[in-house]
């Protein structure tokens, strides 16, 4: 079975849990995924398969990848292509459509998704560095002041200090499947999750 | 289907679809569940909805009640289960879509006129 699924961010609502308490989901269409290739040990030196996701149009897809989509047997022009490490390939062919069923409402899962971007970001937003006061004759407000000792004469590798922030790869471990709607390739988790409404986001199984 | 559509249609699914109409003004009789160890028995909350807001799944009423002399206001979310069933027990004429100057109101200042 594969062990995890491609899907896009699609937007948070509120559902209800069974006592009537509001909780928040995200929604993320998920699915369905095609098998594109099937690696193993012997040739690859590792197993694993690698899925398709969302289709493209003629033109967005470039020759190379029609030819792999084309050996795989899958009709279809998908976006994007990722690799999931599996132990045994059993049960996987090439073609095969997986959809959002290997879910389980109240399964616990991983999920990835790349962070918005924040740009060139002050050391109050991006490290919740305190700032000073914004009255009282302050002259500085979120400046990230000291920069260290005085002692060793340099600022140290890694200080906390303005820069990019954002765009980042960000994994949420141990979010709660609230619902599967395999019909609609709808899947709903509780909380949120990384990146702006339509990035792909990549859903995992918790290893047992 | 747009992500918008999705998004609503996945809340849609689970609204309750016999509610009264409801507006400000109104006063509003709630049947609140309430769960004492395993039983579970009806509560009533009945007040005037001095505030309705968000939309949707998330929708709110609050209700606004005197009880011995004390202002007692509860924000119940329309929809959900929590909530057996809301009956509208007077229509209110109103001119505001939020009536919290009632808030400092007593007596007969706080009466509002019953709408026909």
């Amino acid at each position: 079975m594969l062990p995890g699924i491609l899907g896009k961010k699609v937007g948070m609502t509120h559902l209800f849990d069974g006592e009537g308490k509001m909780i928040p989901v995200t929604v993320v269409e998920a699915g369905p995924v095609f098998v594109t290739q099937i690696k193993n040990a012997e040739k690859d030196g590792y197993s694993a398969v690698q899925v398709g996701f969302e289709e493209i149009g003629d033109k967005h897809l470039t020759f190379p990848k029609y030819g792999h989509l084309k050996k795989a047997g899958v009709n279809k022009n998908l976006k994007t292509l990722k690799e999931f490490r599996v132990d045994s390939t059993d049960g996987l062919e090439l073609g095969q459509q997986i959809g959002v069923d290997i879910f389980a409402e109240g399964e616990k899962i991983t999920v990835t998704g790349k962070s918005k971007g924040r740009g060139f970001a002050g050391g109050v937003k991006r490290y919740h560095f305190k700032g000073q006061h914004m009255t009282h004759g302050y002259m500085t407000h979120r400046r990230p002041l000291s920069n260290g000792a005085t002692g060793p004469q340099r600022v140290f590798k890694g200080s906390r200090r303005p820069g990019h922030m954002g765009t980042e790869t960000v994994t949420q471990k141990g979010l709660k499947v609230v619902k599967v709607d395999a019909e609609r390739n709808l899947l709903l988790v509780s909380g949120t999750v990384a990146g702006p409404n339509g990035a792909l986001v990549v859903i995992n199984k918790v290893k047992k | 289907m747009s992500q918008s559509a999705i998004l609503s249609s996945v809340a849609n699914d689970v609204l309750k679809t016999d509610l009264p109409e409801i507006w400000p003004g109104d006063t509003v009789r709630a049947h609140l569940k309430v769960r004492e160890g395993n039983k579970e028995r009806i509560q009533i909350f009945e007040g005037l909805v001095i505030a309705k807001k968000h939309g949707g799944i998330a929708e709110t009423i609050t209700l606004r009640k005197i009880t011995s002399g004390v202002g007692v206001e509860r924000t119940l979310p329309l929809h959900s289960p929590s909530v057996a069933k809301f009956e509208v027990i007077r229509r209110g004429k109103v001119r505001r879509a939020k009536l919290y100057y009632i808030r400092e109101k007593v007596g007969k200042e706080a009466r509002i006129k019953e709408r026909r």
